[in-house]
């Protein structure tokens, strides 16, 4: 099948976002996963200008430099700073069975790329055939969430599901409405600022932010 | 121009901002109080204008009011405005006993003021995607509410509040996208494809597997902030261990604007699909919730706990009966959430005080607060007689409406119903019978506590039990008839 150079840079782009979301899964360092994590931002980044240029949807350019400036450049630099204040930079999370874990990624794939299935069909967008590819990257970012147990690495989890879901807008649609971006790109900047005074919080009560002390709350 | 609108959203703003700067001087609560009793007099004008002249878009259609979201924006402005009285004495009482420092009393009363800025925008709001947004500030400005006291309960209930809302409302969003994605097809793209207004008229050509897939996700991820079994394990934590008047709020307020947003997007999709499938998926996510909740009634030991489970039964009964859907089944629905709302939060104030008093929110050590206080052991008698729906209370009427529907339209529910309203009875009135009655270990508080509030709340109740006036019925009927 022939594929316009446009569509295919995409869908390059959309596997080199898949292959992080797994590399994230995965990675123990935590240093690491945060640049795994703006990797990912750039790889946006440079997907949402090549559907912007391809398809000549100007609002698109400004939502590409609004992601290039949060997830680039503020949310990364932002993590730095916290986790170098918070003296966890060098931090190794013992990972159970990260076979297992890439086996189960495997399956959530599977499952994205069938739900996405009947709505790419649907879709006009150049960018259609990635939808897929963006659910499995939300999924695989919530799996990372499920399979941590530190705060820091749960939170860049939990952004990573945001990229994912960025991603999701351009390809099922080109992108929402400005207004709405501008919300979303404002909620996650306050999230994180609330999430980074909530780790002090956490480490100054418990001396450490590893969630296995926040299990207390059960039904008894 | 619709200053009454630009008021509601501007008050709580303002009152934001102001008490961000000097929210823990001594008249800082008064200010709190202030602009919430501004908030709900402009909101009773915006309710009046819109009986009188009918629905009004306005500021480029980015704003809607209609039957239905003006009812609910008087509910959200009375109750935080009583809200507010309460917090005053029960946040001075928490101060005396050296729970709260200024800084944390000055961020109770700013966040306060944004969370029901946040609330009033979901509802007045016209754009699905700002209701998205709005929704999400919502859960960020409770947050560092929830962990209010920085005890380690209270920390790890944020988190879990903050981690799991987040990912739901994530899936909200996922949702949202492919609502746009159906939409932009008929409307063009741009911001007037997440209009609701603009959807509403289209509604019966969306395209129909997108939109049910859309709905799956809107459910998963509104019905977390709902509270809807499975996915309430966030909600009797943030309850118990963050202050009592965040509490009132939460129950009371946030899970009835959350079910109003997952309201609006089933409206568009039962306009396209032509099939019951929001309803049959909004029934059963309502009976488990109903049925699950009640058993986990029992074998609470903390009164908040109890209570917010409570919650989780009752935005059950409410989303079961919006579910069965029709004229009756939507009246119920929405008469309950009104009842719902201002019992449940008046039962918190009064629970507040009770385990003040007691010094204990363990449900065992709390006795015989008739005889320290008769105003706070009546205020929660009363509340918890209310919500179990004894006649006369208001909470009667609704629960009876929703309990002959479902036996006219849904027969196989209403054993299940039934059976979990009967256990639910018998759990909290054994639990609160001896709480308040019999011998006390309860002591004085260093200040007075505020009780008109309860008082104010249970008597409208009551009030609605006996006689619901005309206009309120033609109103209801309205918004019943807006939901479909």
């Amino acid at each position: 099948m022939h594929l316009p150079l446009a569509s295919q840079i995409i869908n390059l782009l959309a596997a080199i976002l898949l292959l992080l979301s797994f590399a994230m899964l995965t990675q123990r360092r935590i240093l690491s996963l945060i640049n795994l994590f703006a990797m990912q931002g750039l790889a946006l980044t440079l997907s949402t200008l090549v559907v912007a240029y391809s398809t000549g949807q100007h609002h698109l350019y400004y939502s590409a430099a609004l992601t290039f400036a949060l997830k680039v450049l503020i949310l990364p630099w932002v993590l730095h700073r916290l986790i170098r204040k918070l003296n966890v930079k060098w931090d190794v999370e013992t990972l159970i069975n990260i076979p297992a874990t890439m086996l189960v990624g495997i399956v959530l794939v599977i499952l994205a790329f069938n739900v996405a299935l009947p709505i790419s069909q649907l879709a006009g967008t150049i960018t259609k055939s990635t939808l897929g590819i963006a659910l499995a990257c939300v999924l695989l970012a919530f799996l990372t969430m499920i399979t941590r147990s530190k705060a820091v690495p749960q939170v860049i989890g939990f952004l990573a599901m945001e990229n994912g879901l960025f991603f999701a807008a351009t390809s099922a649609t080109y992108g929402m409405p400005m207004v709405v971006e501008f919300g979303i790109a404002l909620d996650v900047l306050v999230g994180m600022v609330i999430l980074g005074v909530f780790f002090f919080q956490i480490r100054e009560r418990f001396d450490s932010l590893d969630i296995s002390h926040l299990e207390k709350l059960k039904e008894e | 121009m619709n200053w009454q609108l630009y008021l509601v959203l501007g008050t709580p703003l303002l009152g934001g901002a102001l008490l961000a700067l000097w929210g823990h001087k001594n008249w800082a609560a008064g200010l709190n109080i202030a602009m919430s009793i501004a908030t709900f007099v402009a909101a009773a004008a915006l309710t009046a204008k819109v009986i009188s002249n009918g629905p009004i878009i306005t500021a480029n259609e980015q704003f809607f009011v209609d039957s239905l979201n003006v009812f609910l924006v008087a509910l959200t402005a009375f109750v935080s405005m009583t809200t507010a009285l309460f917090s005053r004495p029960y946040m001075r009482v928490e101060h005396a006993h050296g729970k709260l420092s200024d800084n944390r009393l000055r961020l109770f009363h700013s966040m306060y003021q944004l969370f029901v800025f946040t609330m009033l925008l979901v509802l007045l709001t016209n754009n699905l995607g700002i209701l998205w947004v709005a929704l999400e500030a919502a859960t960020l400005t409770t947050v560092l509410l929830v962990s209010l006291y920085r005890t380690p309960a209270s920390l790890e209930a944020a988190w879990k509040y903050f981690i799991l809302c987040g990912v739901g409302i994530a899936q909200a969003l996922f949702g949202t996208i492919l609502l746009y994605s159906a939409s932009e097809k008929v409307l063009g793209s741009g911001s007037g494809a997440l209009l609701w207004t603009h959807l509403a008229s289209v509604a019966g050509s969306l395209e129909p597997t997108v939109m049910s897939l859309a709905f799956v996700f809107l459910l998963v991820g509104y019905g977390t902030k709902v509270g809807l079994v499975p996915l309430h394990n966030w909600l009797p934590d943030a309850h118990a261990e963050g202050p009592t008047p965040v509490s009132a709020v939460l129950s009371g307020l946030l899970l009835n604007v959350a079910l109003y947003a997952l309201l609006r997007c089933k409206v568009l999709v039962d306009g396209a699909l032509q099939a019951p499938f929001a309803s049959q998926l909004m029934m059963g996510f309502g009976l488990l919730s109903v049925v699950v909740a009640a058993f986990f009634l029992s074998r609470q030991k903390d009164i908040k706990r109890m209570f917010a489970y409570s919650s989780v039964e009752h935005m059950g009964l409410i989303t079961f009966a919006f579910g069965m859907g029709g004229p009756i089944a939507n009246f119920a629905g929405l008469l309950h959430m009104t009842v719902h709302s201002l019992t449940k939060s008046a039962i918190f104030f009064a629970v507040g005080h009770a385990a003040q008093k007691a010094g204990t929110q363990i449900m065992d050590d709390i006795r015989g607060l008739m005889k320290v206080s008769p105003t706070v052991g009546w205020g929660l008698m009363l509340g918890s007689v209310a919500i179990l729906g004894l006649p006369p209370f208001g909470v009667f009427a609704s629960e009876f409406l929703i309990l002959t529907t479902a036996m006219r339209l849904q027969p196989w529910a209403t054993p299940f119903l039934l059976i979990a309203l009967g256990v639910a009875f018998a759990a909290v009135f054994s639990k609160v019978q001896p709480m308040v009655f019999g011998e006390t270990t309860a002591k004085r508080l260093p200040h007075p506590p505020a009780l008109v509030p309860v008082f104010a709340h249970l008597s409208i109740v009551l009030a609605l039990g006996f006689y619901i006036p005309p206009y309120l019925v033609d109103w209801y009927r309205e918004a019943a008839r807006l939901i479909g």
